[in-house]
């Protein structure tokens, strides 16, 4: 298939893998922010074929496993509801929040139904007039487009009986609460190829600037992901620090400037809490004043969110690269898949669950 | 930035309801099976686990094995939920190498279905039945409420003989087996997913559904040499190989490059964040034989129509005893692992 058989041809992965060998001559720390480049190095074993001077640390751009327990507990309430179709990305769906998951509200009874897009919500809104159809909008700046345009769309259209409920977080200013940790060790970083073709990679300038990181926009695909490594360890190993982009047929400098005209339209920057790592300065997206009708927040009142987190759990850790995934004592014991402590053992772009899936066996 | 809020909800261990995983044929069907079923129901031919059950009655060995059908939509590219309901039972009866020859039919019907949908789905199974050699001999209908069911349910019940010499089972899998896949994985799952209200693309994947007794035959031409055989319906190839590696207490391990998925369908599957390991087949068999056979039963395979794609995709071996791994295209390996419940499409 174009335009991914020649990202997964063994063959070029290998050339590449032999260039970065060669090319390697200290040890270096280098993170993915991207939870789908998390599960594409471990899915195919990049980090086992790697000179042992590269570590790989796995990102927090999981936007299932950020995703505040409260909201989640919010999304379960408003899911409960009599009148609500709730509508969402399936990944979601099994997350558990304080008491259960968003497929025991629909086990129970609720409507809970899994869309691919929120423009599908819109539509089920159409169809449904005298039912509240809430969409839960999260994720980072790669889905905010549409969402937005959900929102778009429904009050072009007249559409009073949808809203979302949004926790949208941003990648830059995650990076450079990372970067300013006294517990920082990344040198290096892939950035998440698919948040760049929408934003670009200008606003990544002044952080390479200012700490002194490569920055690498990076695809998925394993030919990508080497590519990506080569490129960082190319100009570490040169003492180079600037914004480089591998992912060449999706992202440009300027990213899709008419998604970043309705993200802005729609959203306005706010300061959002990060499940596990807690609250950052404006890195969420929250929506606008003016179309303060299409908020769920606002529309359904919830009373009584009591969270309740144990402590077991060190997702924390993992979402900032300090501990890989098997370094926690609960990992393939206490939690599991089935038994997931944390979203990060839930998440399909969860490190966690990408250890569990591919690699429990080896490490 | 200091770490604060180290966030851990409440395990959710217990299931206080059945959930739509429970009937996915992952781990949580798997569940269900061994801490509720199989708890009131034990006997040494239901413990086996196997497809069907082989049944020694005087002068003959059978093969019985039932299945119900609840496919949403009912009809999909490349068949619809009646023809599938006489291929899947037929399959099962004959994962043992045994020839089916009578089926019983029963159907839940939703007030309110159109008869010209049951008429249509009636002939399907009609020319379904003909071709895999099987009678219909006995059958029953309900009629329910509307909204007590999704317009209609059938259970298919199915009975076949075999050869008294043929111990074809998970229980006779050999180090050294190769394991053959008899063509392309995912089509009836993505032809399925695909054609669901709310998808705004339109593919050209068909379903794979078909009755494969006679490959069977063809293969056990080829040689008697053949250690397991199974559909991999609910829960795809992946799934069916970890019941293997489980109930053999062996290690399987596979070639990336060798899984054979057609172009649509690996687009299919990218789209919606789907691996094709874990999707639905309908018409495909894995085949556990023994090494020196392997030539001769793959031959007699690819010489029958819906074998032709057939191909090794890997073999049994004694590390990681109860585990499936892969050879990736880059020469590491990782884990294929047992599904938990149905795959969730990813949020990007």
């Amino acid at each position: 298939m174009k335009y991914l058989d020649e990202f997964r041809d063994p063959i070029l992965a290998k050339k590449i893998l032999a260039e970065i060998h060669k090319t390697v001559t200290k040890p270096w720390v280098i993170m993915e922010i991207c939870g789908g480049q998390t599960h594409s190095i471990i899915r195919n074993g990049i980090d086992q074929v790697l000179p042992k001077e590269i570590e790989l640390d796995h990102g927090p751009g999981c936007p299932v496993c950020v995703t505040p327990l409260e909201i989640i507990d919010k999304a379960i309430a408003i899911a409960g509801k009599p009148n609500v179709i709730f509508t969402s990305f399936g990944d979601m769906l099994r997350v558990p929040g304080s008491k259960k998951d968003l497929f025991m509200v629909k086990s129970e009874g609720g409507d809970v139904r899994a869309v691919y897009s929120p423009l599908e919500a819109l539509t089920i809104a159409k169809n449904n007039p005298k039912k509240e159809v809430v969409f839960f909008a999260v994720g980072f700046e790669t889905t905010a487009p549409g969402n937005a345009m959900a929102i778009h769309q429904a009050a072009k259209e007249g559409i009073a009986n949808f809203s979302e409920l949004v926790s949208h977080v941003l990648v830059p200013p995650a990076m450079e609460a990372l970067l300013s940790s006294p517990e920082n060790r990344v040198q290096g970083y892939l950035a998440a190829g698919h948040v760049c073709t929408i934003m670009g990679w200008e606003e990544y300038d002044p952080i390479a600037e200012k700490y002194q990181v490569p920055i690498v926009p990076t695809g998925f695909e394993p030919v990508d992901v080497l590519e990506g490594i080569l490129l960082v360890v190319k100009q570490l190993e040169e003492g180079r620090y600037e914004v480089e982009n591998q992912y060449l047929r999706s992202v440009k400098r300027e990213g899709n400037q008419p998604a970043q005209e309705l993200i802005s339209k729609i959203y306005k920057i706010t300061d959002r809490k990060w499940r596990g790592i807690g609250e950052i300065p404006q890195s969420g997206l929250s929506i606008r004043e003016q179309y303060s009708a299409y908020d769920a927040n606002l529309k359904f009142s919830v009373e009584d969110i009591q969270t309740n987190e144990p402590e077991l759990c060190i997702s924390g850790v993992i979402l900032q690269g300090l501990k890989k995934p098997n370094e926690c004592p609960a990992f393939g014991k206490e939690c599991t898949p089935t038994t997931p402590l944390g979203a990060t053992m839930v998440s399909s772009e969860g490190a966690c669950a990408a250890y569990y899936k591919y690699q429990r066996m080896g490490k | 930035m200091k770490i604060e809020n180290l966030s851990c909800p409440l395990p959710i261990m217990d299931h206080k309801t059945i959930q739509l995983a429970h009937g996915a044929g992952g781990q949580l069907s798997n569940d269900l099976i061994d801490t509720l079923f199989l708890p009131r129901f034990s006997n040494k031919t239901l413990n086996a686990m196997e497809d069907q059950a082989v049944l020694d009655f005087p002068g003959k060995r059978l093969s019985f094995s039932t299945d119900t059908f609840v496919v949403d939509p009912i009809f999909f590219p490349g068949g619809n939920i009646g023809e599938l309901a006489i291929n899947g039972t037929v399959n099962d009866v004959a994962m043992c190498g045994a020839k089916p020859l009578f089926l019983s039919v029963a159907f839940i019907l939703e007030e309110g279905l159109p008869m010209e949908d049951l008429h249509q789905i009636l002939i399907s199974m009609e020319i379904a039945a003909k071709k895999a050699g099987v009678t219909i001999v006995t059958g029953d209908t309900k009629v329910v409420n509307k909204g007590s069911c999704d317009k209609i349910f059938i259970n298919t019940t199915g009975i076949g003989v075999l050869e008294p010499d043929l111990n074809i089972a998970s229980s006779q899998i050999k180090i050294g087996d190769k394991i053959i896949l008899s063509g392309t994985l995912a089509d009836h799952g993505m032809a399925v997913m695909t054609s669901r209200d709310g998808l705004s693309f339109q593919s050209r994947v068909k379903s794979d559904t078909a009755a494969l007794n006679g490959l069977i035959d063809s293969m056990l031409k080829g040689s008697n040499n053949i250690h397991a055989l199974r559909d991999p319906t609910r829960g795809g190839v992946a799934t069916t190989l970890n019941e293997f590696a489980r109930s053999s207490n062996m290690g399987i391990s596979l070639i990336e490059e060798n899984i054979p998925v057609k172009s649509d369908v690996k687009g299919a599957c990218e789209i919606l964040g789907i691996d094709p390991l874990y999707v639905a087949n309908e018409g495909k068999l894995i085949a556990v034989v023994s090494n020196e056979d392997a030539p001769n039963i793959l031959d007699a395979m690819k010489n029958h129509p819906l074998g032709k794609d057939a191909v090794i995709i890997g073999e049994v071996v004694s590390n990681h005893p109860g585990m499936v791994t892969m050879k990736t295209g880059l020469g590491a390996n990782r884990i294929v692992d047992m599904p938990i419940g149905e795959q969730l499409p990813r949020i990007c």
